[in-house]
């Protein structure tokens, strides 16, 4: 059986602490809703791209250590990242949480510590919750994105 | 007669379980209560001894099936104080709710009316008359709740006004344990010749209700809540109201007589149960009652007191625990928050002490957002819990501080 210290890792406390590039973006120039009708779980996630490069990324809103930080760790790495890198990055990350495929931890560098949410299904859609939305952004989607 | 929790516990096999190897401490009750064993045997004794569909057959299956059945109407409204045929049943408060918005609300509600709620309602109490509002172009207006979790007579007296058609209003709020007086309200109401929905799903496990003394309209509740089966529900309405309204679903047992040409309707309360309905949950729902019955309820009321007086003490070692609803008189239902942890995170870390919390808005998004909180953790009581359930949920706590300090 997995332990809590899997799940909260100490990577993942910080984030939930102390989110990164949590914060609006006024000149953001996609943006999309995440919302978990179960819990109530809510995010904005902003991108501001150039061209094909998502130069910044930020989000805003309200849920528990794991979506934040999952939402915070996200922020981070996508940074600089093109459009087909962040897909892939997306893809990655759904293989490793949702389908509990732990080998796609080693492609995901500081994202792997949220490798242990795959053993907690309860929480599986926290930590998916902000990436949908920024799935959602980058495809220009208006409706906001669920984890249903 | 006297209240004996242990024997009560010996009652409810998924309490004997252990999650992750410990201990469960089952503190979810608000969300649905645990069945007795005698209420799992009426259910399995009547798909193996009397199943066949109710009201139909002319055989001697058959008309146990029915006698059963509608035994068990007789038994739930004698245990509530109505007449059987006020007895509607329904697949729980949600469709009872549903129901009285779609016939009643529908025939009464026009454009520029108002329905009158409170701050406090469930989802189901607030969803079914928001869109008979939007329908008919009336509007809600909101009965404010206080910083302890209680609404005031005064604002009843305040705001029904000549417009309002329909009062909705919880006994018992599942979010905070918060007891409305509801006879007050249906009295306030009446005065101005204003009908009264009470939702009773909170109320009904935690106290004997008596539908005529409460004098409300409709009286709407779940079996689930109150240790019957998931699935079957009750609305209670007065015969004089429930023989006005129109029916809602249509289809089989609901009619007199059908022809191309036109259909005649049933009497209440068949005009409302449409189809073949959960003949099987209805008996177990009346195993409930009996069950009830059976024990020493004030007894199980003083003690479910003690459970709330002992628990609101005991989380005050929790640091930076702060209680959502502090109303008086309240039943054993505790909201909280912990700064600095997500009710999510504290839900999963009770969950591997083996206490079972609910963790959310508690389908009462309006509520949390009057107290400036996305979500609570909720323990909520029932009779079968003890002072142990209570030490390990502040012992689980104590753990969520260690890792979110």
């Amino acid at each position: 059986m997995s332990e809590l210290t899997d799940l909260y890792q100490e990577v993942i406390l910080d984030h939930g602490r102390k989110p990164r590039n949590f914060r609006a973006m006024p000149d953001a120039t996609a943006t999309a809703e995440g919302l978990n009708p179960l819990c109530g779980d809510h995010y904005h996630v902003f991108l501001r791209m150039d061209g094909d490069r998502i130069e910044d990324v930020s989000f805003q809103g309200n849920g528990c250590a794991i979506s934040k930080a999952s939402a915070s760790l996200m922020s981070a790495a996508l940074k600089g990242k093109s459009r087909a890198d962040a897909e892939d990055l997306f893809q990655r990350f759904h293989r490793m949480v949702v389908e509990g495929d732990a080998s796609q931890a080693d492609g995901l560098g500081k994202l792997a510590v949220l490798k242990g949410v795959a053993d907690f299904p309860t929480r599986v859609k926290c930590a998916s919750l902000a990436w949908h939305a920024m799935h959602s952004a980058l495809h220009g989607d208006s409706q906001p994105a669920t984890t249903e | 007669m006297s209240f004996d929790v242990e024997a009560v516990r010996r009652q409810f096999p998924v309490l004997s379980q252990r999650p992750y190897g410990k201990r469960l401490a089952f503190l979810d009750s608000g969300a649905t209560t645990q069945k007795p064993q005698a209420v799992i045997d009426a259910v399995s004794r009547f798909y193996a001894q009397d199943n066949s569909n109710v009201h139909r057959g002319v055989y001697d299956l058959a008309e146990r099936a029915t006698a059963a059945f509608e035994g068990a109407r007789k038994k739930i409204a004698r245990y509530i104080g109505a007449d059987p045929r006020e007895v509607i049943f329904t697949r729980g408060t949600t469709e009872g709710v549903n129901l009285v918005a779609q016939t009643y609300g529908r025939t009464h509600v026009g454009p520029g009316d108002e329905i009158l709620l409170t701050g406090m309602e469930h989802h189901s109490n607030i969803v079914p008359w928001q869109m008979l509002a939007a329908e008919k172009g009336a509007r809600l207006v909101v009965v404010p709740v206080d910083d302890r979790g209680e609404v005031h007579l005064a604002d009843f007296e305040r705001l029904i006004g000549p417009r309002t058609r329909m009062v909705a209003v919880t006994q018992v709020s599942n979010a905070l344990g918060t007891v409305n007086p509801v006879k007050e309200i249906v009295r306030i109401a009446h005065a101005r010749g204003v009908p009264v929905l009470v939702d009773g799903a909170q109320a009904m496990p935690h106290m004997k209700v008596d539908v005529r003394d409460l004098d409300a309209d409709f009286y709407v509740f779940s079996g689930h809540k109150m240790f019957g089966p998931t699935g079957i529900g009750v609305l209670h309405g007065k015969a004089k109201i429930l023989e006005a309204m129109p029916p809602w679903q249509g289809g089989g047992d609901m009619i007199l007589s059908v022809s191309f040409e036109g259909t005649r309707f049933n009497t209440i309360p068949y005009r409302f149960e449409a189809g073949t309905p959960d003949a099987a949950g209805a008996v177990g729902l009346g195993a409930a009652v009996d069950w009830l019955e059976g024990l020493d309820r004030e007894g199980a009321e003083a003690h479910e007191r003690d459970l709330l007086a002992y628990a609101t003490g005991r989380l005050q070692e929790i640091p930076g625990l702060r209680i959502i609803g502090t109303a008086p008189g309240k039943v054993a239902v505790i909201s909280f928050v912990l700064t600095g942890v997500h009710p999510h995170d504290v839900g999963t870390i009770l969950d591997r002490e083996g206490v079972a919390v609910r963790a959310g808005h508690h389908c009462a998004q309006p509520l949390m957002e009057r107290f400036g909180v996305p979500a609570t953790v909720r323990a909520s009581f029932a009779l079968y819990n003890t002072r142990e359930d209570v030490d390990q949920l502040v012992r689980g706590l104590h753990r969520v501080r260690e890792m979110f300090p």
